[in-house]
């Protein structure tokens, strides 16, 4: 759950990152110009479709892009403050040499990748795979260390010590995923990039697994970045969110801020794309039309053929990912994060439809009245549960007045 | 509270035979008696020893017209095998259907009338549709295979299926292949083609669960509206309960081949009587809730090579009493058309069914003290959905 991160110094900068797949002019833009801070023991939630670049964006910042992948701009800057040191060291990971990614790599900055079946090798036993990387980096140990070290680490994620001579295929898909999640910790790494991580699996086991995720989080104070297409898992799981469309960030904001106040037109659709557990039962329409294809973007803002608010400026000309002008709630915000949304219509030329401007300052003789075609955010009227006990990450008392003035 | 259950009807035991699925007047489109699925292990040995598979065991469903009912459950619960078995791709090992009321004969004739009036979704529309073939051939085949049309007209109701999945211009997707097509596009192909030959009933399992979040409603309220116009039975056979109460009339719970639970969608996921139902629940991602849920059963589906005795979800469950271990539990009604296969809800056990699950932990429970706490402190969880 959202634990407030009170101004938790940054542990990974991501600047202006663009990678490319191809290169010269028929080059698809697979990431344009990310920009994204991840502070320390945060949970960071990177949200999207099929294609919009969330998984581009992490493996190109961990430089495990494959061609034809190229980064073309950009910089990540990690600030390395291994286990136990009290300096901080800043590396430029796409600056960096092959013998400095070798040691940040694993040790640091860990990866978890999808499908834990093809991930693991097929014809190693989980011991072999477990104790491999502490033989490479950390030489000093002795085979019955590494061993003590494997158990340990199984036992950590819950997989009894029996399981070590097990090959995967003799394990479940949860167990699978368990190993995984043991093998990226085995170093104590800084940052974990978890690919989709439980997608395969079953909803019980995927909550086992993501609680004690959250647990050895607490425990170890690693950060997440947590990349799913399940929005409604992200916004119970991470502190911040940022929404990714056709290789663009389109929104970052807080989770239960992105949940409550979405500011941009595509964050608002793909909440009403997941049916509510609770409340009268609503028709919704989602998303009209599908996702771009990356080689045919549409001009300007690359989600105006599907908006329901597109003006004629989105169609020219692409918006920069900024700060909502009326929302005048980021002067008082204890995290020191600014959300940000990138669409014309937060750029204080215009109020906002009402979907999209619960909580900002918009003079409230202008709400109503504003055409909004079938895009009644369903599913939102409901919140008697959120108005009385939900921490309202920074949002004050703003958030509350949602309920009344968007009915 | 569910409406109905504030006068608390004391839970009664229901008769033999529970036939799920939603309640309408009339003979059901599709009704299935007492299904039965055991795959063979092989494996070599004395046949005495040869073991079995219980995949899917005495489930009776009805399937009326103009109705969907969903079949939620964890992989391995025999959901889809269900779903296979209605569409007679396999044999079941007992048990019958019956379409229109009339038991299903075996001849080839009537085998390809059942096929006529059934016809299944699948999951994945990126391996369903054939990718050297064009969209045209792909409808044109069922039309000609049940001799639907004459070949003159053919044309005319590819563009007419085509605009019944909402493809519009038809003319525009008609020489398309798979590849040309967005991933929502392919599976309103697929089902399109799953119309062609105007069945009754419509089987689809996990249509839309290789789809975009973005477009999965889309998908979604196009079955919904294909109930509606064209009165379908359709059986909607998801792992995503959110989505089967956005769509189902009818939720079907399933465990390990059984039927755990059944009845109307918003009464199962406000009111869940069995404590499997209410695992899968608290499970369920939901940006609504305020704390970490809190897992009342963990661990995994049991083998189905040999199922616990008794209920099978015994192992896992918290509120497991002796009888759970011993035999199994019948249907018991615990709302009106609600049902739950559940030893907690037998009349005389206790009479109001959302309060049945705390008070037996505190005194049959056979598990932990730490776990009897954790699901006493949990009940008012169990009730606030519907208190709101």
């Amino acid at each position: 759950m959202s634990t407030t991160l009170i101004a938790a110094d940054p542990v990974l900068e991501v600047r202006n990152l663009c990678v490319d797949y191809g290169l010269g002019e028929d080059a698809v833009h697979g990431v344009t110009d990310a920009t994204l801070t991840l502070r320390r023991g945060e949970v960071l939630g990177l949200a999207g479709e099929s294609g919009s670049g969330k998984s581009t964006l992490a493996y190109a910042l961990t430089r495990l892009l494959r061609a034809p992948g190229v980064i073309t701009g950009g910089e990540v800057l990690f600030h390395n403050r291994p286990q136990g040191s009290a300096t901080t060291e800043t590396v430029d990971l796409l600056a960096a040499d092959a013998a400095k990614l070798r040691q940040i790599r694993w040790s640091q900055l860990a990866v978890v990748f999808q499908s834990a079946m093809h991930a693991l090798n097929p014809v190693a036993r989980v011991d072999a795979q477990l104790t491999d990387v502490l033989k490479a980096h950390r030489k000093q140990m002795t085979p019955a260390q590494r061993r003590e070290r494997a158990v340990e680490l199984l036992r950590m994620v819950g997989i009894s010590e029996d399981r070590l001579r097990s090959y995967p295929h003799e394990l479940s898909g949860g167990m699978r995923q368990r190993v995984m999640i043991a093998m990226a910790l085995a170093l104590e790494p800084q940052i974990v990039i978890m690919d989709e991580p439980t997608t395969a699996l079953d909803v019980v086991t995927q909550r086992e697994i993501l609680e004690e995720l959250m647990q050895l989080r607490e425990r170890l104070g690693f950060s997440i970045i947590f990349i799913t297409h399940d929005l409604s898992l992200l916004i119970e799981l991470a502190d911040s969110i940022a929404i990714m469309y056709a290789g663009r960030l389109v929104e970052r904001a807080g989770a239960n801020e992105l949940f409550h106040t979405p500011r941009h037109p595509y964050s608002l659709g793909l909440l009403n794309s997941f049916p509510a557990l609770h409340g009268d039962r609503i028709r919704m329409e989602g998303i009209p039309g599908s996702p771009p294809s990356l080689t045919a973007l549409p001009g300007g803002c690359a989600f105006h053929p599907r908006c329901a608010f597109a003006m004629d400026r989105c169609g020219s000309e692409t918006p920069r990912l900024e700060r909502p002008q009326r929302d005048d709630s980021s002067g008082n915000r204890k995290d020191g994060e600014e959300r940000l949304a990138a669409c014309w219509l937060q750029d204080g030329r215009q109020s906002p439809p009402a979907p999209l401007a619960i909580g900002l300052s918009a003079p409230a003789a202008e709400r109503p009245g504003q055409g909004i075609p079938s895009q009644e955010t369903p599913g939102h009227e409901n919140h008697g549960l959120e108005s009385q006990g939900l921490e309202n990450n920074g949002l004050e008392s703003n958030g509350h007045e949602i309920t009344g003035s968007d009915r | 509270m569910t409406p109905t259950s504030g006068g608390t009807p004391t839970a009664t035991a229901t008769p033999a035979t529970v036939v799920h699925g939603p309640k309408r007047p009339g003979v059901p489109v599709l009704e299935a008696r007492h299904l039965t699925k055991h795959f063979p292990v092989i494996q070599f040995g004395p046949a005495s020893r040869r073991q079995v598979v219980h995949a899917v065991e005495d489930i009776s469903l009805a399937l009326p017209q103009g109705t969907v009912t969903a079949v939620v459950g964890e992989s391995g619960s025999g959901k889809s095998t269900l779903a296979r078995l209605l569409t007679q791709l396999i044999t079941p090992t007992s048990g019958e259907l019956l379409l229109n009321g009339e038991p299903v004969g075996t001849s080839g004739k009537a085998r390809r009338e059942y096929t006529r009036q059934v016809h299944l979704v699948l999951q994945d529309p990126f391996s369903s549709l054939n990718a050297v073939h064009s969209v045209r051939y792909h409808l044109e085949r069922p039309l000609k295979l049940h001799r639907r049309s004459g070949r003159d007209e053919l044309g005319s109701r590819v563009l007419e299926l085509l605009e019944r999945v909402s493809l519009s211009p038809a003319s525009g997707f008609i020489d398309k292949y798979p590849h040309e097509l967005s991933g929502g596009q392919r599976q309103r192909v697929a089902i399109a083609r799953g119309l062609a030959v105007e069945p009754k009933v419509l089987l689809a399992d996990e249509p839309v669960s290789m789809l975009d979040v973005s477009i999965r409603l889309g998908v979604l309220n196009l079955l919904d509206e294909l109930r509606e116009r064209e009165q379908l039975a359709i059986l909607y056979v998801t792992h995503d309960i959110a989505s089967a109460r956005y769509l189902a009339d009818t939720v079907v719970v399933m465990y390990a081949g059984q039927v755990v639970e059944s009845g109307p969608a918003t009464q199962i996921t406000d009111a869940p009587a069995h404590p499997y139902t209410q695992l899968l629940l608290s499970a369920a991602p939901d940006p609504q809730r305020t704390e970490p849920p809190v897992l009342r059963g963990r661990g995994s589906p049991p083998s189905l090579v040999t199922p616990p005795s008794g209920c099978r979800f015994h192992p896992r469950c918290p509120f497991a009493m002796a009888v759970c271990k011993e035999s199994q539990p019948p249907a018991f009604t615990v709302a009106p058309d609600q049902v739950a296969a559940c030893w907690l809800h037998e009349p005389g056990r206790s009479t109001d069914p959302d309060t049945a699950t705390a008070t037996s932990t505190a005194t049959n429970s056979s598990t932990s003290p730490a776990e009897a706490a954790e699901a006493t402190d949990a009940a008012p969880d169990a009730t606030s959905g519907t208190s709101e």
